[in-house]
């Protein structure tokens, strides 16, 4: 579903990703940890499309498309969605009417009919639930105001509403206490199919005892310097990320 | 050069003191003329004038505009202009056309007991003390040449006077337009005085033909006494080639509260001031607006209030959307005097540049001689938040959709705040039309 390959970007002077090599496929869960800084979110958000970094090499394809050829609607359109790391406040702008411009957007995009206002509704009350969110908060601008788990129970919600194919998760974890943790996990695994992947970014094992993932990528220094299954995360749980620099030579030379 | 900007009202002049000195009275015709007199003397202001550095008014306020003395009233017209303005059938409308009330434009309720609601020419016939009383005092601290140059023109415009205790139930709603061909000038003088206790709701309209350029220089005067009650709202919507200039003097009593709803949409050049003086305790005062100018429009928007007693709240908050090469001016006074302890005092003026050619320049003046006081201004001036755009895209809405939602939400604050759910639906199409949402 998605093929990462080569892929370098840079903000003004300072290359952030050296060389991304990365395949998911549909189906698959694959977790991203790796130390602060090391590029987690920058590539997070080439993948969405954010017009602060500049390609300098490399190709990204979804669906046999060019992802980086796209707008960054119609990204979200052909089913990428990222749920932010640090999201963003709206003031004036009702979650509710965000939700629906947004599911309808999507809609039109695809030539589908707009949701009707009864199913918007009906949908809206399904998800809230699955995400323990009080209905009140739709009527609220949004994210202004919310606490830092409720951004990203918000995101998760969004996430919920828009069911994308191509899921980024940037440490949704991270502001969320072991509560809200379960709650998140079980909206994101309700999401889990076999037309469907997910990147979970982390920088912490907790995460993936509750969306066990197929892969685990370690990134460091912009590149993806260890691949692995779900017990390479045990394995940076256990010597912390020390034990990478060895790792990314030998990467490197191999 | 001053001279021969002001001689551009002479003929004007002449013609209407012939029109009118026979009928009127004595103190009108002394007034008139006292004012002109002062308007040739100070002449049209110039940007060496502090307060008028940033708005070039001469060449456009210096034309040779008609003053027009009697309405060929093109019906079509009125009626265009009159559907546009309309808010609620429900209201009391007075409807004046180049200055003068039409009667048959206009529509009577039924009015409680204790209220006068006129237009001008009628309460001057009639000899009422109000219209005597505001006409031949000084307006607001002091004149300025257009407010003598709409005093030296004062024959129409609206009367609403309140007495004691009593609430008019529905809004009255003024309505202006400029109709008459080629370049013309009107000047509607308003007055509203509200009795102890009484409370109004009142709303200005200001519209006008498409075509050649026209001048409306409006002075509203308003006395609130005691514990009285107004909510005022302005929705200027002159057509783009003209010039429109108005002041509204506001002198407040005791426990009084007064609420300004100004809305800015029209003219090539648009300059509002509103004057509160705060004479008594425990006086609140609200001052919103939202002016957004496009094209080569240039908004001016002028606050200045007195804080003259102790124990006064003002709350302000201006807003400007500027598109284009748009300018906008805003300029905020605050004096709060001696006397004035235990003043609370807010001003904020934020304004959202869409485009790099638009200029915005604000000043907030806080001149403050209490020692007791809370007193708080801020200024921002921005462009549309990247972030925000970034993350409505990022959830599959267009940027053009994305652009709209940032740039309602931002005006919407403003819009809110207005009580009167015919003024909110107005300005919720004209937001919507322009820069507003979609029902998504
Ligand atoms: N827009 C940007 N402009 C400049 N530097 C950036 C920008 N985004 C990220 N960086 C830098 O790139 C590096 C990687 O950041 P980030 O992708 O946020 O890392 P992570 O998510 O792994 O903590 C950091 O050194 C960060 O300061
Ligand atoms: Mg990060």
């Amino acid at each position: 579903m998605l093929e990462i390959k080569n892929l370098h970007a840079r903000s003004e002077d300072t290359e952030i990703l050296r060389g991304i090599n990365l395949s998911v496929a549909a189906g698959e869960v694959h977790a991203i940890m790796g130390p602060n800084g090391s590029g987690k979110s920058t590539l997070a958000h080439v993948l969405a499309g954010r017009e602060d970094y500049e390609i300098t090499e490399g190709e990204v394809t979804y669906d046999g498309k060019d992802l980086l050829d796209m707008e960054i609607e119609e990204r979200a359109a052909e089913g990428v969605f990222l749920a932010y790391q640090y999201p963003v406040e709206i003031s004036g702008v009702s979650n509710k009417y965000f939700l629906k411009a947004a599911i309808n957007s999507i809609h039109k995009y695809r030539d589908e009919p707009v949701i009707s206002r009864k199913d918007f509704v009906a949908l809206l009350k399904e998800k809230l639930e699955l995400l323990g969110m009080d209905k009140s908060m739709m009527d609220r601008s949004v994210n202004e105001g919310f606490s830092g788990g409720e951004k990203k129970r918000n995101e998760i919600l969004q996430m919920a509403m828009l069911e994308p194919k191509l899921a980024v998760l940037d440490e949704t974890d991270s502001g969320l206490d072991i509560d809200a943790l379960k709650i998140v996990s079980e909206g994101v695994n309700a999401l889990r199919s076999p037309e469907r992947a997910i990147i979970v970014v982390t920088h912490y094992q907790r995460l993936l005892e509750y969306i066990v993932p197929d892969k685990v990528h370690v990134l460091a220094g912009g590149k993806i310097v260890r691949s692995g299954d779900k017990s390479l995360a045990l394995e940076l749980e256990d010597k912390g990320y020390s034990f990478l620099q060895s790792g990314a030579e030998t990467v490197a030379a191999g | 050069m001053i001279a021969t900007q002001s001689d551009a009202y002479q003929e004007s002049f002449a013609a209407f003191q012939a029109d009118q000195s026979a009928t009127s009275p004595a103190w009108l015709n002394e007034a008139r003329q006292t004012a002109w007199d002062r308007f040739l003397e100070r002449g049209l202001p110039t940007r060496r004038d502090e307060d008028w550095r940033f708005t070039p008014v001469a060449s456009l306020a210096g034309r040779n505009y008609r003053n027009v003395q009697s309405l060929s009233l093109a019906s079509d017209t009125v009626e265009t202009l009159l559907q546009r303005a309309k808010l609620d059938d429900d209201f009391h409308r007075l409807v004046f056309v180049n200055g003068h009330y039409v009667e048959g434009a206009s529509s009577h309720q039924d009015l409680p007991e204790g209220v006068v609601v006129e237009n001008l020419a009628s309460s001057i016939r009639e000899g009422r003390d109000l219209a005597e009383q505001l006409l031949t005092q000084p307006v607001g601290k002091e004149e300025s040449a257009f407010t003598d140059l709409n005093t030296a023109f004062a024959s129409d415009g609206a009367v609403i006077d309140v007495a004691d205790g009593v609430t008019l139930d529905r809004p009255v709603h003024l309505i202006f337009l400029s109709v008459e061909d080629g370049p013309t000038a009107c000047h509607p003088r308003n007055l509203i005085r509200l009795g102890n206790g009484s409370s109004a709701t009142v709303v200005e309209s200001y519209h006008g033909r498409d075509g050649d350029g026209y001048f409306t220089n409006a002075v509203t005067q308003i006395e609130l006494a005691e514990q009285a009650n107004l909510d005022h709202h302005k929705l200027q919507h002159e057509q783009r080639d003209s010039l429109h200039i108005a002041s509204s003097h506001i002198d407040q009593k005791e426990h009084s509260r007064f609420c300004s709803h100004y809305f800015s949409f029209g003219a090539e050049l648009a300059r509002n001031e509103l004057n509160c003086i705060l004479d008594g305790e425990e006086i609140v005062s609200t001052l919103n607006g939202l002016y957004m100018p496009t094209g080569e429009q240039l908004m001016d928007c002028r606050t200045r209030i007195d804080h003259a007693k102790p124990n006064c709240n003002t709350y302000e908050l201006y807003k400007g959307i500027l598109d284009d090469r748009a300018r906008g001016v805003f300029n905020g006074k605050i004096f709060v005097h001696q006397d004035a302890q235990k003043t609370d005092a807010k001003q904020s003026n934020q304004a959202l540049l869409l485009s790099d050619d638009a200029v915005v320049n604000t000043k907030p003046q806080l001149e403050i001689y209490a020692d007791d006081v809370k007193c708080t201004h801020g200024a921002t001036i921005g462009e549309l938040d990247e972030q925000a755009l970034y993350y409505l895209r990022s959830r599959g809405i267009p940027e053009s959709l994305a652009r709209k939602m940032l740039i309602f939400a931002f005006a919407n604050d403003v819009v809110q705040g207005v009580e009167v759910p015919a003024v909110v639906q107005h300005l919720e199409a004209i937001l919507l039309s322009s820069h507003g949402l979609p029902d998504v």
